[in-house]
């Protein structure tokens, strides 16, 4: 079953193409992965998928419904939800406070009732803590729930991320590079964690570096090169389709091969 | 009517040039610092009232000029020094604030070094109004204008000719890069703003003798010179020179035909249309945020 | 790129983290200090400054939530202060409206301004929003001061008293009771938005804009938002000062009177409800108190701003709970 389908997406920045007539899908519940060298365009992808950057050609649907061109904030009502590249954690908050701002669209709270501190919204204020505990949890920050923000590792804040982004319950979860700039143990815990996510029936779209990881992960690869769609399929069909190894390795020198012998 | 024209515009392009070089100061240190500086208005005030004291010591006027663009150029290598530079790793929000700081400061002093009276200096060579076109202008005016194209000018020889110059712009574009190829941008934020004091206290001697000066002539002038800047686009030379000139004229003319007791408010109305429509300014902004 | 992005200074630290009962505690602190001050307070003098204490810190408090919270800027708030005042003057003074109608109008129909100027002008960031309110408010100040026919020029305006039911509102007294229930009642408004989704919008608006939106929070609606709270806040307290004063000047929506209500908010401490409070206390005092300070003013003032953003650039209050926090870790 297609939750997101991407049509012919196409988007250029003054004279640069950085994409063009890119087409996939997202089955629901599956991972997806978006690999490709850098300058491929996948962070312009994920961009364009949650409405940062509006595409030049083509359209976004999500669950059928045509969100081409919406803003960021209609993206995320749509449901679909992300963590950063570079973190864009709020570090004017606790790890808590981070999630439960991930719960936002969640949240039925009137202006008015906020500023009276109602009954109901009091309650629902600890349903909301409540929630992003069990968020913290689910990822395995527990002990980091009443931390500020600013004092916690770079691991746990990758990791706080995709909290606040399950906050708002997505049907999409795109994850952008969870894996950079962790050492191999905490690569090892994201990977576990986007497992378990699987697991639980979570839609992922993950755009990674790190090849073990993807390999690992995805039910899907779509591999981008300069912009385009160079090669999608399984993991399997995607290792061993040629132009996709001379994209990233180059093609075979026979004089190394056989000097290894 | 006619010489009505040529009257107020002659005016408001006088009035332009000042708010040009104001402006001018805003750009260059806008460029090395990301940041407004609130106090350029200031340095136009120390300017002008620097020139009536040494005047007052019985200076000849050129000597008293001088050192007045001197002793401004000194406050604002100073205020750098003190307020500036050990904060120039904060946020642009604080910058903001610091100089909104420094220019209480500077009018708190001035108001106790001089007094809240307003001064004039004399012209530059005298009072004798020249007419053309059936209109009357004040050779001071002709004095404004030239000083301002001087100063443009030495500007335009200085960033595009000479070492420093170019690297101060290097600064601008990209300072880690310009610090990776040696260039020291401390050196260049010092510099900028010794520069935008010097161009705003030129502005000051040179509109003294038409407009006067006072301890609190730096707040309007620095208002509209910032209004200027970002007129022709922030950070932007050829902007500030042309946003000043667009200004002063739209000013003249405004408060000409239309009328005069809203004169201030056309720097302010112009400023806000090209905020609301025009944000990047005539010329372009140089910097685009990008997300 | 050369320089970062202005909408977000340094990430402030609220000192959240410990909120079981400050927020509650605080509240019964100001409580207090505000009932039992009169019993310090020997002449009308000094309920005059309180008044004025008071009424800085509730359009501070509103500001703060804008540039503290929001981490948006205003150079321009003064305006929304005097047009308050103006607005209930002119509407019981020459309308002849009664005051209990006047000034609920006023501070509406200067909400209702907020709402519109707002929404063009916070589209813009940084230097440009903070021009775009300092434009404004310059403005406002000019025709006050220009259209002498309809509000007394440069000389202001006096202003009728507020009559309810025939019992006329005056004296020190009354008025210190008035206002220090107005800003009892406006910080715990303010508490209560703070620890609230609205709230937490906010501060995700000013901690990352982009990955707040991806979240589903409507930067331009949550910003509007806070842009007229603060200005409505800023409004009440115009127009109780009016009516408290029995007059009012276009210097009252200067340009230099903005900038003291930044550094109000700035001083006392960014994203700090309390340190509103206390900027806006400390700084409407002082030059009273100590009036051989009265030629200085501007540049002690001028100095304090300087010295705060060099040194605590978060302010006092946040600094004072920074140290407090990490003195009781030790």
């Amino acid at each position: 079953m297609t939750v997101l389908v991407i049509e012919n997406l196409g988007k250029s920045f003054g004279g640069v193409r950085a994409m063009q007539g890119v087409s996939f899908q997202v089955r629901r519940g599956a991972v997806h992965s978006i690999i490709g060298p850098n300058g491929a365009g996948k962070t312009t992808l994920l961009n364009m998928l949650t409405g940062l950057y509006v595409p030049d050609t083509g359209r976004v649907l999500l669950d059928g419904r045509d969100l081409t061109g919406l803003g960021p904030h209609q993206f995320a009502a749509a449901g679909v939800g992300r963590t950063f590249q570079n973190l864009q954690v709020f570090f004017n908050m606790s790890a808590l406070e981070n999630v439960m701002t991930g719960r936002h669209l969640r949240e039925a709270a009137s202006l008015l009732a906020c500023l009276l501190r109602t009954p109901s919204r009091v309650r629902a204020e600890a349903a909301c803590r409540d929630h992003a505990r069990e968020l913290l949890h689910r990822v395995g920050l527990d002990e980091w729930a009443d931390a500020a923000a600013d004092a916690m590792p770079y691991g746990a804040l990758k990791r706080l991320e995709i909290a606040r982004a399950l906050a708002a319950e997505p049907s999409v979860l795109l994850l952008d590079e969870p894996a950079a700039g962790l050492n191999a143990t905490e690569a090892h815990e994201i990977d576990a964690l986007i497992k378990r996510l699987a697991g639980e029936g979570v839609t992922v779209v993950l755009v990674e570096h790190n090849m073990r990881l993807v390999m690992e992960v995805s039910d899907h690869l779509l591999v981008l090169d300069h912009g385009r769609k160079l090669a999608e399929g399984t993991p399997d069909e995607v290792s061993r389709n040629p132009a996709v190894i001379e994209a990233y390795l180059g093609v075979a020198e026979p004089a190394l091969e056989a000097s290894d012998a | 009517m006619g010489s009505q024209w040529v009257q107020f515009v002659a005016s408001g392009l006088t009035a332009g040039a000042i708010y040009a070089l104001v402006a001018l100061g805003f750009s260059i240190v806008y460029n090395a610092s990301g940041a407004i500086n609130f106090a350029q208005g200031e340095f136009v005030m120390v300017g002008g009232m620097s020139a009536v004291s040494f005047l007052a010591m019985g200076l000849p006027l050129p000597i008293a000029v001088l050192l007045a663009l001197l002793a401004a150029m000194f406050v604002g290598l100073l205020v750098e020094k003190i307020a500036i530079e050990p904060a120039r790793h904060a946020g642009t929000v604080t910058l903001i604030i610091i100089t909104i700081g420094v220019s209480l400061f500077l009018r708190g002093l001035a108001q106790l070094v001089w007094d809240k009276r307003v001064h004039a200096l004399p012209a530059f060579s005298g009072d004798a109004p020249i007419h053309l076109f059936g209109a009357t202008l004040l050779p001071q005016s002709i004095w404004v204008l030239a000083g301002a194209a001087a100063a443009v000018a030495a500007l335009s020889w200085f960033f595009g000719r000479t070492l420093f110059g170019k690297a101060m712009l290097a600064t601008s574009y990209n300072p880690l890069a310009a610090r990776l190829m040696g260039v020291n941008t401390r050196t260049v934020l010092w510099v900028s703003f010794g520069l935008a004091a010097l161009l705003g206290a030129l502005g000051g001697v040179l509109t003294a003798p038409i407009t006067f000066t006072a301890y609190d002539s730096g707040i309007m002038l620095g208002l509209k010179g910032f209004a200027a800047a970002m007129l022709g686009g922030l950070g932007s030379f050829g902007g500030a020179v042309l946003g000043g000139l667009v200004l002063g004229l739209a000013e003249g003319l405004g408060a000409g035909f239309i009328s005069s007791a809203y004169k201030d408010v056309i720097a302010f109305v112009i400023i806000l249309a090209v905020l609301f429509f025009l944000p990047g300014g005539l010329l372009g902004a140089r910097r685009i945020e990008r997300v | 790129m050369a320089h970062a992005a202005l909408s977000v200074s340094e990430p402030t630290a609220p000192g959240s983290r410990r909120w079981m009962q400050p927020r509650t505690g605080g509240l019964a602190l100001l409580a207090g200090v505000i009932v039992l001050l009169p019993l310090v307070m020997r002449n009308n003098y000094f309920y005059e400054i309180a008044i004025l204490v008071a009424l800085n810190a509730i359009v501070c408090v509103g500001l703060n939530l804008l540039i503290g919270y929001a981490g948006q800027i205003s150079l321009g708030h003064a305006g929304f202060f005097a047009l308050g005042g103006y607005g209930s003057a002119l509407l019981a003074g020459t309308a002849g409206w009664p005051v209990w109608a006047s000034l609920p109008f006023a501070v509406a129909a200067v909400g209702v301004l907020a709402l519109l100027v707002g929404r063009p002008t916070l589209r813009l960031r940084g230097h440009y929003l903070a021009m775009a309110t300092l434009g404004l408010g310059v403005i406002v100040s000019i025709v006050l001061s220009t259209e002498d026919k309809l509000t007394g020029g440069p000389d202001g305006l006096s202003v009728p008293p507020i009559v309810l039911f025939g019992w006329t509102v005056q004296g020190e007294h009354t008025w210190y009771a008035i206002v220090g229930a107005a800003l009892v009642g406006t910080v715990w408004l303010a508490l209560n938005l703070i620890e609230s989704p609205a709230g937490r919008a906010l501060r995700a608006l000013h901690g990352s804009e982009v990955a707040a939106q991806t979240l589903g929070i409507d930067a331009a609606r949550h910003k509007l938002r806070v842009f007229v709270i603060s200005a409505v806040l800023a409004a009440l307290a115009g127009a109780l000062m009016a009516h408290y004063a029995g007059f009012i000047t276009p210097a009252k929506a200067s340009f230099m009177h903005s900038v003291e209500l930044v550094i109000m908010v700035v001083f006392g401490g960014m994203a700090s409800v309390f340190g509103a409070v206390v900027g806006a206390a400390v700084l409407t005092t002082l030059p009273q108190v100590l009036t051989v300070l009265k030629d200085y003013e501007m540049m002690v003032f001028g100095a304090v701003l300087i010295a705060t953003m060099v040194f605590l650039p978060q302010g006092i209050v946040p600094s004072l709970q920074r140290l407090f926090a990490l003195s009781r870790r030790r």
